[in-house]
């Protein structure tokens, strides 16, 4: 039949397939990215070299990996403010752990991260998920749960590299074709999410619960399962990304990334993720990861404090939403008025 | 004889003590479409929402096949092969159309991995079997309204519904786009599907119900082969209710002209609206759900822009910037909506009722409370609010508590045109008589009221004069000895 309503022009499919997977955001910001590269390369050309670049990797490694976790929990409509502090909590408590048993190996500190980082996130999801409690008033409270407990297991003292054992402190050190273990494994967390987030039921609905939450359940999709899963793999991410940590900086102590939950929430705006949930990309939110990470490493080279690099951030997320709210306000609303030929 | 595919007998169903069903009694067979028809409120929603499992029934019979079931849930529900497409599509704006008809069972490949391919194709087999011309690629986002639906139909149908519930599928499209809807269902019944249809378009019913049911007040009260009656017997039965509310009708002379409005416009929601209440005067404005009538009201308020249009307010016409200059003029509005735009409902009634009259109640910029206190107190009386005190938040209250509470803050400000969107809909009877006596007080007391109502009774019981609205435009305006409900009725639907 002929469609009574014209319809738009479907794009030509190679370009269709291509916008699945990279929309303008996304290509945006990709550019951006490069114009920063290139404009401190242009006054400091060894900020290019592969060795400079390895770095900056390494060294956001734990954002990629704590961003996209987030963004798992944003899509569904909540957020997770608990993040770093579940991050620090599980990374003190592993280097406890090494500290009193050296002779552990790698695999159960890692073993239990994940699990500790999950029984955590466990925690809000139950709350959040069953109780039907607001996540940005449950997620404040554990962050300060978690963190009180860090001191009430150390009683505010530091784990210092001394007490680490050398398996402990190496194994995201090690180097494989030019690229750290921790890079390596936050590249392989990548693409694990942009797989589950594209080809497993409980990925896509995700956005469905966060597109519309009601639709959802007239859909025989339970919002309250789906959304616990989310928590449960962001506890889980930052429990592992604690023991990173503490072994990256060899160090654990009460204060242990204070304050990151806010990066690793930039990092997902600036990547395009919708606070309202139900939108964001797997390219957008390590485009937005990265985009933090440049600067980071950025800034001190081009002699400018690192305390700008927050402030820079933040400009760049107002504008990203400001971008947001004009793209996604020309929805249509309905339209009562009928032609009067009708 | 085979029993009907569904069989539903004696359905209840009651909200906060508000009964929304008293007696749903429906049968649907396999290869029929029957139409659903009944005024606003008389629990065609309801049913729906049972049949799908949204909500479980009070009491009442429900057979699949002859068998008694229990629906329980929405998964439940479309496991037992039945599917509804809403009257407001419920879909996903961000996913793609293929992935929307899918939503509940998207094709896995190897791993238990979604298979996009695969969905892909079947989705435009789907859209093909319904001569559908749509890229199932494409964000539902950028797709009209007629088209959501139609996914919604593809996504039933992937289901493999044995009913199809169709609630006013065509409601806001137009004549075109209806048509292929029609067409669908059409061809839904001839491959043996069971539809329901709930449509206010007697000319749709006609065309494609084979049987038909009508709703009044919760229950079914009549049913019968659509070849063997007429439009005019369904509207008969629709609003051939006994008259049982005696309406606090007190006539008024009508003093000077408050409020005119002429030629107001709107892009998409309303075209060339023009009317006129005089003081002691209740204009009632019906329609369907979606006429456009309190898009209307909304921009004579200011709350939105008109793109065309003039106020006058007492023969002199006025700007609307905003809400604000309405206030000033004298108009307000008490919207349907009452716990997002209507009331501060955690707040307490106090603060509420003194919301927009702080200015008037401080001295120097300092609220006195004990002025504040007297007006609420005085207010709340007059309207009989049943609270235990004035400190109560609103959201403690019935819905016809809150209503009073809405409409004595407006009071408080002293209006000369009150414009009143579904006063009374969804409270309990005695807060409605509340309601319509407080009304026919005011305007006893020289307001013009204007009052939005889906609800002929009481539309036919208040006003003066009836102002009937169909797809954003005005289609007829009856005095009170011309309004006889049939043609009200007539009028609003297209009949």
């Amino acid at each position: 039949m002929k469609a009574a309503v014209p319809l738009p022009v479907p794009p030509h499919p190679a370009v269709a397939s291509l916008r699945r997977w990279l929309d303008g955001r996304d290509v945006a910001l990709a550019a951006l990215n490069l114009v920063l590269l290139f404009a401190v390369a242009l006054k400091f050309p060894d900020f290019l070299a592969p060795r400079n670049m390895a770095d900056i990797l390494d060294d956001t490694a734990i954002l990629f990996l704590m961003a996209l976790a987030e963004m798992l929990v944003i899509l569904t409509g909540a957020i997770d403010l608990s993040v770093a502090a579940n991050l620090a909590l599980t990374g003190v408590s592993v280097a406890l752990v090494n500290a009193a048993h050296p002779g552990l190996g790698v695999a159960p500190i890692i073993a239990m991260a994940l699990v500790m980082g999950a029984a955590l996130g466990a925690g809000n999801a139950v709350l959040i998920c069953k109780l039907g409690l607001p996540s940005i008033v449950v997620t404040l409270g554990t962050l300060a749960i978690y963190r009180g407990c860090i001191f009430l297991l150390t009683g505010g003292a530091w784990v210092n590299s001394n007490q680490m054992s050398d398996a402990f402190l190496n194994f995201i050190r090690v180097s494989f074709l030019g690229l750290t273990t921790l890079t390596w494994i936050a590249i392989l967390g990548i693409a694990a999410a942009g797989l589950f987030l594209r080809f497993s039921v409980a990925g896509r609905n995700l956005y469905v619960i966060g597109g519309n939450r009601l639709a959802a359940t007239y859909a025989g999709i339970d919002p309250g399962r789906t959304q616990a899963l989310a928590f449960l793999i962001s506890g889980a991410v930052s429990g592992l990304c604690g023991y990173f940590w503490v072994s990256r900086f060899a160090v654990a102590y009460v204060e242990v990334a204070q304050g990151f939950e806010l990066q690793v929430i930039a990092a997902c705006v600036i990547g395009g993720v919708s606070i309202a949930g139900g939108l964001g990309t797997v390219p957008g939110v390590v485009l937005g990861a990265l985009f933090l990470g440049i600067i980071k490493n950025a800034l001190p080279l081009i002699g400018v404090s690192p305390f700008w690099q927050m402030a820079i951030a933040g400009t760049v997320i107002t504008l990203a939403v400001v971008i947001n709210a004009r793209s996604e306000g020309r929805a249509q609303g309905r339209r009562i008025l009928q032609e009067n030929t009708a | 004889m085979t029993p009907p595919l569904i069989e539903l007998s004696g359905i209840t169903k009651a909200f906060a003590g508000v009964r929304a069903l008293v007696d749903g009694t429906l049968e649907l067979n396999e290869g029929e479409v029957t139409a659903l028809i009944g005024e606003n409120g008389a629990g065609k929603s309801t049913l729906v929402k049972i049949l799908t499992g949204i909500f479980p029934p009070d009491s009442g019979t429900i057979r699949l096949a002859g068998d008694a079931v229990t629906i329980g849930s929405t998964v439940n529900a479309e496991r037992l092969g039945i599917t509804a497409v809403h009257q407001e599509a419920v879909v996903f704006d961000d996913l793609s159309v293929a992935e929307n008809i899918f939503v509940s069972n998207r094709p896995r490949g190897r791993f238990g991995m979604v298979d996009w391919p695969k969905m892909r194709r079947q989705a435009r087999g789907l859209l093909a079997e319904l001569e559908v011309d749509l890229d199932p690629n494409l964000p539902l986002r950028s797709l009209s309204i007629a088209q959501k639906h139609l996914v919604q139909i593809a996504r039933a149908l992937s289901r493999k519904a044995r009913l199809v519930i169709m609630d006013e599928p065509t409601a806001a499209l137009s004549h075109r786009e209806a048509e292929d809807i029609l067409r669908i269902i059409e061809r839904l019944k001839y491959e043996g599907h069971a539809v329901l249809f709930i449509s206010h378009k007697f000319e749709d019913v006609m065309r494609v119900a084979d049987r038909y049911a009508v709703f009044r007040d919760g229950a079914t009260v009549g049913t019968g082969r659509v070849a063997e009656t007429n439009t005019s017997e369904l509207i008969r039965l629709m609003v051939g209710r006994p008259v049982d509310q005696i309406f606090p009708k007190i006539d008024v002379p009508f003093s000077e002209e408050m409020l005119r409005v002429e030629g107001f416009c709107h892009p998409t929601e309303f075209d060339d609206v023009s009317f006129s209440v005089r003081g002691g005067e209740i204009l009632g404005v019906y329609g369907l759900v979606g006429a456009g009538r309190s898009e209307v009201m909304k921009a004579v308020f200011g709350v939105t822009r008109p793109s065309a249009g003039r106020v006058f307010v007492k023969g002199q016409a006025i700007m609307i910037g905003g809400p604000a200059d309405a206030i000033a003029a004298g108009i307000v509005y008490v919207p349907e909506d009452r716990q997002n735009q209507g009331a501060a409902v955690k707040q307490s009634i106090l603060d509420n009722i003194s919301l927009p009259n702080l200015s008037r109640l401080s001295t120097a910029g300092f609220v006195n409370r004990g002025r504040e206190r007297t007006v609420a107190d005085a207010l709340t009386r007059r309207l009989e609010v049943r609270m235990s005190h004035l400190y109560q938040p609103v959201e403690d209250l019935s819905g016809g508590n809150q209503q009073k509470v809405v409409i004595a803050k407006w009071l408080a400000t002293e209006p000369k045109i009150l414009i009143l969107d579904e006063p009374t809909k969804g409270i309990d009877v005695g807060s409605k008589a509340a309601v319509h006596r407080f009304v026919a007080e005011l305007v006893g007391q020289g307001l013009a009221v204007v009052m939005i109502s889906s609800e002929l009774p009481e539309v036919l019981g208040m006003a003066d004069r009836i102002m009937v609205m169909a797809q954003g435009r005005v289609r007829h305006t009856f005095t009170r000895a011309q309004a006889t409900p049939e043609a009200v009725v007539r009028a609003a639907t297209d009949a």
